[in-house]
């Protein structure tokens, strides 16, 4: 695709959304049966699957903390996600977005709670479309809960960022390739963040309204994270309305 | 369901009352939040009980095992947890060599056994040294989720005996969520089915209830006899109706009762043992 002219008209991006306002999204929990917790998630145009596995033992054993668990994340673009075939296997990029997602995540579980054990994610992005590693993040903490895994709370992650001059909530491709800059952020429903990349620039003033837009943006992705681990098990409300 | 049960998930904010705290919370800022996603309840001591997870073994805890690998003077068994259980040589109820170790315990043979230690980097000893522990030959043994062992044992042991009672067999439930059933085909495969129902189910008001009905459905089905079928539902909703005064006896009672009804003699050693794992049961 080419650039286009102008990513923002009238307020308005190329998607139709205005610049505070997320893609659609759809969450399932627990679609795998033989993982300990598992999610699909899909934001825009991004889908992905999260499994999660333990705590269980740790191989290789040298790997493992006799004091607390190990927590190993795996993320991986399937060949066919993007436009052009993608090697498949581990590259540059997905190692790092392992490694950084990974320390998202790892502030909020529990791991002295399971010492010698590991505690494996594993996330499959199906379909790209920028921001994947912000809806890795927000599937990989469902599954986490589905797994019945402690935890402070839930992460939630999304991104900001600056096109045509003008702040945006949660980037598409277009914007993302032809933006300004890029800003994935992680956090917790009460503000505490776990993860923060910027790529291209922004003044201090433009990051200071950009962090708020994220914020409110987490926020509104874990109310729909709770609707839908609670969805799981929505007969228990029935249930209540029978009897 | 009372209204103090709910539905959580990690970070829910339960309680200003630090001293309530209790599994499956964690503290912060003097304020008790939940640490897992399952069913809180908020009478007297706060507690969340997930709604899935792994086994985590404790000392005193009565599990099934399977042993995976036979070592120089050590059994190592799988608990259905992260952590594999040891079963030292001096643990078993006789002395026995070294060398012959396999002979009286194999690889892949099923044991009921107690979990003697656990030390901080979760070393797991196991023994078999208990009169009440024995290796497992025969029945079947099924698998459910760990958190919700409780529920299949029912408050002081109400689902386990109801289940008992109208199965016909003879049920130990280990802590860890493995289920040994022993007794005649048809009733083992009731009781089987019986057990995954609960365990789908569990999170459900009303689970009793339910169970009663299902059983008495499928047993219409099983057997054709309407006799046996009202007496043991009599003796059934007697126990539900009081299930804190001492299930044991009572249990026991009936147990015999439905035997004489049906008029089966069975071997004495399986009644005793019925009456063992009763005990271990309530304990």
């Amino acid at each position: 695709m080419v650039k286009p002219e102008k990513l923002i008209e009238n307020g308005i991006r190329l998607d139709g959304r205005k610049p505070d306002e997320l893609r659609p999204i759809k969450i399932k929990v627990g679609i795998l049966n033989r993982a300990d917790g598992s999610c699909y998630f899909e934001f825009g145009g991004n889908k992905v699957i999260a499994a999660v596995y333990g705590p269980r033992e740790v191989h290789p054993r040298h790997m493992q903390k006799s004091t607390s668990a190990v927590v190993r994340y795996r993320y991986n673009m399937a060949s066919f996600s993007v436009e052009e075939r993608k090697r498949p296997g581990p590259d540059r990029r997905s190692i790092e977005v392992s490694k950084v997602s990974r320390e998202a995540l790892e502030p909020v579980i529990f791991q002295e709670y399971f010492p010698r054990s590991a505690i494996d994610i594993f996330v499959e992005v199906l379909q790209a479309d920028a921001g994947t590693r912000t809806a890795g993040i927000n599937a990989a903490s469902i599954a986490l809960a589905d797994a019945g895994i402690p935890m402070k709370s839930l992460v939630s992650a999304c991104a900001v960022g600056k096109v045509d001059d003008t702040l945006v909530l949660d980037l598409n491709k277009d914007e993302d390739n032809y933006g300004q800059a890029d800003m994935p952020i992680a956090m917790t429903p009460d503000g505490k963040i776990t993860l923060l990349q910027m790529d291209g620039h922004l003044t201090r003033e433009e990051f200071k309204e950009g962090l708020e837009m994220a914020k409110k943006g987490c926020l509104a992705i874990s109310e729909l994270q709770r609707s839908a681990l609670m969805e799981k098990y929505s007969t228990l409300i029935e249930g209540e309305v029978n009897e | 369901m009372q209204m103090d049960k709910k539905l959580v998930i990690p970070g829910d904010f339960l309680s200003d009352d630090v001293k309530l705290a209790d599994e499956g919370t964690y503290i912060e800022d003097g304020k008790v939040f939940s640490s897992v996603f399952g069913i809180a309840s908020l009478k007297n001591h706060i507690k969340v009980v997930p709604l899935s997870g792994k086994y985590i073994p404790r000392q005193g805890d009565l599990i099934i095992g399977i042993i995976t690998e036979v070592s120089f003077s050590n059994w190592i068994v799988d608990i259905r947890s992260p952590y594999e259980g040891l079963l030292h040589i001096s643990e078993f109820p006789r002395r026995i060599d070294n060398s012959e170790m396999s002979k009286h315990l194999g690889v892949g043979d099923s044991i009921m056994t107690l979990v003697k230690d656990v030390d901080p980097s979760m070393k797991v000893e196991l023994t078999l040294n208990d009169q009440r522990l024995r290796q497992i030959k025969d029945g079947q043994v099924i698998e459910v989720t760990p958190s919700k062992v409780p529920r299949l044992i029912g408050r002081s042991g109400s689902m386990i005996a109801l289940l008992k009672n109208e199965t016909n067999c003879n049920i130990f439930i280990g802590q860890n969520g493995r289920v040994w059933i022993t007794g005649k085909d048809k009733n083992l495969d009731l009781a089987a089915r019986t057990i995954q129902k609960i365990e789908k189910e569990s999170h459900i008001p009303g689970l009793t209830d339910r169970i009663v009905k299902f059983l008495k459905e499928e047993k219409g089905m099983l057997f054709k006899e309407p006799v046996k079928k009202k007496e043991e539902k009599g003796s059934a909703k007697k126990q539900e109706q009081e299930p804190e005064k001492e299930p044991v006896q009572e249990e026991i009672a009936d147990e015999e009762a439905v035997k004489e009804d049906v008029g089966e003699p069975e071997n004495m050693e399986e009644k005793k043992s019925g009456g063992i794992l009763d005990e271990l049961l309530d304990k």
